[in-house]
């Protein structure tokens, strides 16, 4: 199981997925219909390192983070 | 040195801490950004939230670019709201010459408002509305689309 959490404004709870890649989680992220609305806009951390490579592989306790638009200062 | 405080930030008391933090580090220029909360739109102020973790990996980054320049970054930001005509965010370059401060404090003002993990919201009548316009994808952004 890896852990998939949503950080500011999309403002739901952290889940629990079977995943083996990054693909995966894809795929079961745009199930979702709202949280399918944000995967445009969104950047991906793994285990709090931003990551830009869909085939990476997980492990059993990652933590996976969706981070939406940002706008600092 | 990055700094994260719930509310306004204090800006004297962090200006005039770090100018005396490096007083005596023979450094030639000392630029500061503050950003200040300005009244528009009829919000009350603004509110921030911030992931830690991947802020703290972000400035490390640029300590250690402004460091192969022999220059040196800090900054502090808000967390939660923040009222109008108060400030949220200060940052500084100190570099031996003008010439790396002004480039780095433009390059590390717009990196920060493009790829720090920090997100605003409108406080309007006493509610959080994410400021979804102004906000920019992070690097990377639509992985998973």
């Amino acid at each position: 199981m890896v852990k998939v959490e949503f950080l500011g404004p999309i403002n739901r709870d952290t889940i629990e997925i079977e995943a083996s890649t990054l693909k995966d989680v894809s795929t079961i992220l745009k199930q979702d219909e709202e949280i399918a609305k944000w995967l445009d806009k969104c950047a991906v951390a793994l285990n709090d390192t931003m990551i830009n490579d869909l085939n990476t592989t997980l492990k059993n306790g990652d933590k996976i983070s969706i981070l939406p638009p940002v706008c600092g200062g | 040195m990055m700094e994260l405080y719930q509310g306004n930030l204090d800006i004297k008391e962090i200006f005039d801490r770090w100018l005396d933090e490096e007083s005596e580090s023979n450094y030639g220029a000392f630029i500061p950004f503050i950003g200040t909360i300005r009244a528009e739109n009829n919000i009350e102020g603004l509110s921030f939230d911030i992931y830690e973790p991947i802020l703290k990996e972000w400035f490390d980054k640029w300590q250690k670019k402004a460091s192969l320049l022999g220059a040196k970054v800090k900054m502090a930001h808000a967390l939660g709201d923040v009222p109008i005509h108060t400030s949220s965010y200060i940052s500084a370059v100190f570099s031996p010459k003008r010439r790396v401060a002004l480039e780095l404090i433009d390059e590390f003002v717009e990196d920060f408002k493009a790829n720090a993990p920090i997100w605003k919201y409108d406080l309007i009548n006493g509610k959080r509305v994410y400021a979804k316009d102004r906000s920019t994808p992070m690097n990377g952004a639509g992985l998973l689309l």
